[in-house]
């Protein structure tokens, strides 16, 4: 099915099962333990051998000498597998940029240079113990700041414009601009620190490789393992049915898939792969660091007329960057604008997608930046977003946004948020020893629909199931599908079966990734559905365009009939895909959000506790308000890490990641998070699919850190701008108390 | 985890005994901490001798007033005995500060007071270490210190004694009982348990071989007010940035100690004299041999502030 007219009326705005706040299907599998994750499939394989990953213990340079021999003699050892026995690297998958095996020479620190194979998990361990390898060191990059002055300009997120993007002239306007703000802020390297560590069972049958592994994208997935073992897309089958968070972490294929299939390979039998929490942080992917200088421009009234932001990051060579300057193409009008990105080349290991890759970081600058303009004017932070709306791309004045509710956001979130009690002049509140303090942001992140497909089958009984490979990382993926086929055929929630996570199954191409699964996934069964509903109509000799679907019939004016008369014989079985690409070039589809945090600072210790968060999110239908809601909260905390914790702190001279466990690398706990509440504004997007429905999965962080920045700020008086906020870079600048 | 052979104790000296003779054989109380260790092969032990059939696990009172605490009474069972609760406060507060609430309940007073440090150097089998491989070095020095040592450290090592719990237990002058494999009990002082770095950072305490610690014996009550304020990065489950243990009598004396700052609990007791003249006084003289580095001085500035918050606490109430 093509989409390329905005949606009319069709059977998901009769929202009897969309909409409606649904717990999830396959929840009880995970509360109760019978959700078998990547690891956990002994049911299927009974017998895998166990591999145990070992990395490098420098972070450049090449390996001199592997001595094997101990390890190969530990008890329960079958094989060992080095890097050095594979003299090419192997090829690499998609979005890969530091190679997962093979080759003597090494890129990052714990890059894998070995897999120890054994009967048990704690025999591979301990036999890793005994390797030794010699290696000889290069010198490396490992300082971002160093390496920033030089780092050359990186392309545009968009390949088509040029890496300098500029409207007007933002220096002469800028210089001009009564009223200015120039601040550089830095955002750490952040690790995804998923519950789930990233692990795989491979399976060969002759020429045959499956897998079982934690994949958010099996698509993608299949075609890499492919390419990373050189062997036909088809060959390979991977089953990803339950995923214990993932983050963008999972998106690609990493170190312990392609050991488990070369593993399974050499000893001829299955071999299960998890990775340490260590090589979590440094062998796989992170958010890299990013060094912003925004650059804001106002007249006396609070009117935007220059914009300029810059970030520079670093990443392994042919690495990406952070693209943490694109929502400013979009967010705020003004007539004079200049973004650009510039990228270093760094040997940490490799910076990759985390969730709002870009956004998340690039709104924790502009947004304190858009806070001290609105400090500078003297005019309310709420306000000047409101004036310097806009609801056409500022870039590209005739191209309007799809649906934009921003200032919406903003007055709603205002209003329930009590913001008006907000003290303007930081550091005047104070309950007790404790300084209080309120902060907002906006939120933005772009939404649209990618290629998505979907079979769904109705079998003599009546029951529905759907298929597709879309993955479900925690978010919701079975039960809005499952939705949406009983929206589509008139039948209950639980005349649904969902099937996920199986790459043989038609493909959903953005998986879970960048906010587009729920409305690409949803969109595609929409489609197969459509299909079913004129092949039971014409079993049942109606004319499909006037047919209702509902309580379990099928019916045209006064006739109705039960749904599963059309297969009493034999069932149905539908498959189309979702196919968009027009409009969201014609408009510019994007989500919204207003975001508000109070804290309170200790006077005495600085410690810094929040007390109440608000989000107000504009993502056009929301397809299961409870599930939603789940991902903002989900957000919300990852935001408040961002902001006041998280960090991978870089060991400068040697260069890895120093604090890679979750005891060192710190995330919030239960008592960091407050009282949260999440509004959802109701404006379906009939541009954006049939569902009318956006992404909200990454719209809950794009704004969180900088409200809570600006909070601490207005609590405090004391402005920081390298996240996170943590109390030694502010300490010395409360009051004194001795 | 290299393999090991296991066995359970019959009594205190029996295990004691089995540890000298042992080669790389160590006690077993709670295992959170060895265990970990053990995984990482940060610690390889041959053999594990595990002391939960010892009947060490009540707390009695003893005759001059005070308590003794058996070896392995478990943290949630000592931070919620109504004595301790109601004659100790600080050590109720300080348990309850520390790790979490599952981990509470296998730890061990006596497991705790040998918790090792937390240094992520020492965590990373990769980097030089001397606690680890003595003489290798240290790769924490000059690298990212942030949690480490500002004072008792050496040019050998940096590294805290992270815990809780002792902080509370040195600033209440508790003695460490101990029997050795001859059957020999002795107490030592908990001032004098944990030993500062030195040249010999792998040395952490002052046990001989095979001393095996049988229980925690707290002096009479001190009366005043007890305070354990825990500063760290996030509300709870994790360490300490620095923590203070106060005990604050209406005249403005008292006693104070700060843990996530040295090897050891930290205390200075010619500087508790000063309280009456308020934090900074006592922060000046408690940590006047400071070191810290580029990444941890504000440990210095936060030590004062949190004393500084509960002295104004203390004259409060």
């Amino acid at each position: 099915m093509k989409f390329d007219t905005p949606a009319g009326v069709n059977p998901i705005d009769q929202l009897k099962v969309v909409g409606r706040a649904t717990s999830r299907i396959e929840g009880k599998y995970k509360t109760t333990g019978t959700a078998p994750y990547a690891y956990e499939h002994q049911e299927i394989v009974p017998a895998p051998a166990y591999g145990f990953v070992v990395g490098s213990a420098i972070a450049k340079g090449r390996i001199a000498h592997m001595d094997i021999v101990d390890a190969k003699a530990a008890p329960g050892v079958i094989a060992v597998l080095t890097t050095l026995d594979y003299p090419t690297p192997l090829p690499l998958g998609w979005l890969n940029f530091a190679h997962l095996f093979g080759g003597a020479q090494i890129a990052h620190y714990h890059q894998a240079i070995a897999l120890v194979i054994a009967e048990t998990f704690e025999q591979a361990r301990a036999a890793a113990a005994v390797m030794r390898t010699e290696y000889v060191r290069a010198p490396g990059k490992f300082d971002l700041a160093r390496e920033a002055a030089s780092a050359p300009l990186a392309p545009n997120t968009d390949k088509t414009r040029p890496p300098v993007e500029t409207v007007g002239n933002f220096e002469s306007a800028f210089a001009a601009a009564p009223v200015t703000i120039d601040q550089t802020y830095t955002t750490p390297d952040e690790s995804h620190a998923m519950m789930e560590p990233h692990a795989s069972i491979a399976a060969w049958d002759g020429d045959k490789l499956t897998v079982w592994g934690s994949l958010q994208n099996l698509f993608l997935g299949k075609l890499s393992l492919a390419t990373a073992l050189s062997i036909p897309p088809d060959k390979v089958h991977i089953h990803s049915p339950y995923i214990g968070g993932g983050f963008g972490g999972k998106l690609f294929i990493r170190a312990d898939v392609v050991l488990a299939a070369l593993g399974a390979k050499a000893i001829g039998r299955p071999v299960k792969v998890a990775l340490p929490r260590p090589f979590v942080i440094n062998n796989t992917t992170h958010r890299p660091a990013t060094i912003q200088r925004v650059r804001l421009g106002a007249t006396p009234d609070g009117k935007l007329t220059a914009i300029s932001h810059s970030s520079i990051c670093g990443n392994q060579p042919g690495g990406s960057s952070e693209t943490a300057v694109d929502q400013t193409k979009l967010l705020y009008a003004a007539p004079n604008r200049e973004t650009y990105m510039k990228l270093a080349v760094l040997d940490l290991p490799e910076g990759n997608a985390m969730r709002a890759p870009g956004e998340a970081a690039g709104m924790m600058a502009l947004e304190i930046a858009m806070d001290e303009l609105a400090e500078a004017l003297g005019m309310d932070p709420v306000a000047l977003r409101i004036l310097n709306d806009t609801q056409v791309d500022p870039q590209n004045p005739e191209r309007a946004f799809s649906e934009r509710h921003l200032v919406e956001c903003l007055r709603v979130g205002s209003e329930r948020f009590g913001w008006s009690k907000r003290n303007p002049r930081p550091g005047q509140v104070r309950e007790g020893r404790w300084l209080i303090g309120m902060g907002m942001a906006a939120g933005f992140r772009n939404s649209f629909l990618v290629k998505a497909g979907a079979r769904v089958r109705l079998d003599k009984n009546g029951r529905l199931t759907v298929e597709t490979n879309m993955t479900d990382v925690g978010t919701g993926s079975y039960t809005i599908l499952a939705q949406t086929a009983a929206e589509m055929m008139g039948v209950g929630l639980d005349d649904v079966t969902v099937i996920l996570g199986d790459s043989d199954l038609p493909v959903v191409g953005c998986g879970s990734g960048g906010q587009l699964g729920a409305n690409s996934s949803t969109s595609g069964l929409y489609a197969a559905c459509v299909k079913l509903r004129e092949a039971v109509a014409g079993r049942l000799g109606f004319d499909p365009a006037e047919a209702t679907f509902a309580d379990g019939k099928v019916s045209v004016g006064n006739r109705s009939v039960p749904l599963a008369q059309a297969v009493a014989t034999e069932p149905l079985v539908a498959e189309d895909s979702i196919e968009g690409g027009v409009l969201d070039k014609t408009y510019q589809q994007s989500t919204f959000a207003s975001h508000f945090a109070e804290v309170a600072v200790d006077i005495y210790t600085g410690e810094t506790r929040m007390r109440r968060m608000l989000a107000v999110c504009d993502a056009g239908r929301i397809i299961n308000p409870k599930a939603a809601r789940s991902q903002i909260i989900g957000a919300m905390t990852m935001g408040v890490g961002a902001a006041l914790m998280e960090e991978l702190a870089v060991d400068k001279r040697f260069g890895f990641f120093v604090n890679h466990d979750l005891a060192s690398y710190e995330v919030p706990v239960q008592g960091d998070i407050p009282e949260q509440e999440v509004i959802f504004l109701d404006h379906p997007d009939d541009k954006s699919s049939p569902m009318k429905a956006k992404g909200v999965g990454e719209l809950g962080l794009c704004g969180v850190g900088a409200a809570v920045a600006n909070a601490v700020y207005n609590a405090t008086g004391v402005r920081v701008r390298d996240y996170p906020i943590t109390l030694d870079k502010y300490l010395e600048k409360l009051p004194q108390v001795a | 985890m290299k393999a090991f052979t296991y066995e359970r104790a019959k009594s205190p000296s029996d295990a004691a005994a089995i540890i000298a003779r042992t080669p790389d054989a160590k006690f077993l109380a709670g295992g959170t901490n060895l265990l970990d260790l053990m995984k990482l092969q940060i610690e390889a032990p041959s053999h594990l001798v595990d002391l939960q059939d010892l009947a060490l696990d009540r707390i009695e009172r003893t005759r001059e007033g005070g308590l003794k605490i058996g070896a392995l009474v478990s943290n949630t069972a000592l931070a919620s005995n109504a004595r301790v609760r109601r004659d100790y406060g600080v050590l109720a507060r300080a348990i309850a500060a520390g790790a979490s609430g599952q981990l509470r309940n296998k730890a061990t007073i006596a497991g705790n007071l040998l918790q090792r440090t937390r240094c992520p150097y020492f965590y990373d089998t990769n980097q030089a270490c001397n606690k680890i491989r003595p003489g290798s070095g240290c790769a924490a020095i000059g690298g990212y210190s942030r949690q480490l040592g500002v004072i008792g450290v050496s040019a050998a090592c940096i590294a805290t004694y992270p815990g809780d719990m002792a902080v509370a237990l040195r600033l209440l002058d508790a003695r460490i009982e101990t029997v050795n494999p001859e059957g020999q009990y002795r107490t030592i002082p908990i001032a004098d348990f944990h030993r500062l770095w030195g040249d010999t950072p792998h040395i952490e305490t002052n046990l001989q071989r095979g001393e095996l610690i049988t229980a925690v014996i707290l002096p009479r009550p001190l009366g005043g007010q007890h305070f354990y304020h825990k500063v760290r990065d996030r509300a709870s489950y994790a360490f300490a940035l620095v923590s203070v243990a106060a005990v604050i009598r209406k005249d403005g004396s008292g006693r104070v100690a700060f843990g996530g700052v040295a090897p050891k609990p930290w205390r200075v007791e010619a500087a508790e004299d000063l309280m009456p003249q308020g934090a900074h006084a006592v922060a000046a003289r408690t940590f006047a041999d400071a070191r810290p580095t580029h990444d941890n001085q504000f440990k210095l500035a936060l030590a004062e502030r949190i004393l500084a918050g509960v002295m104004a606490e203390a004259k409060a109430e």
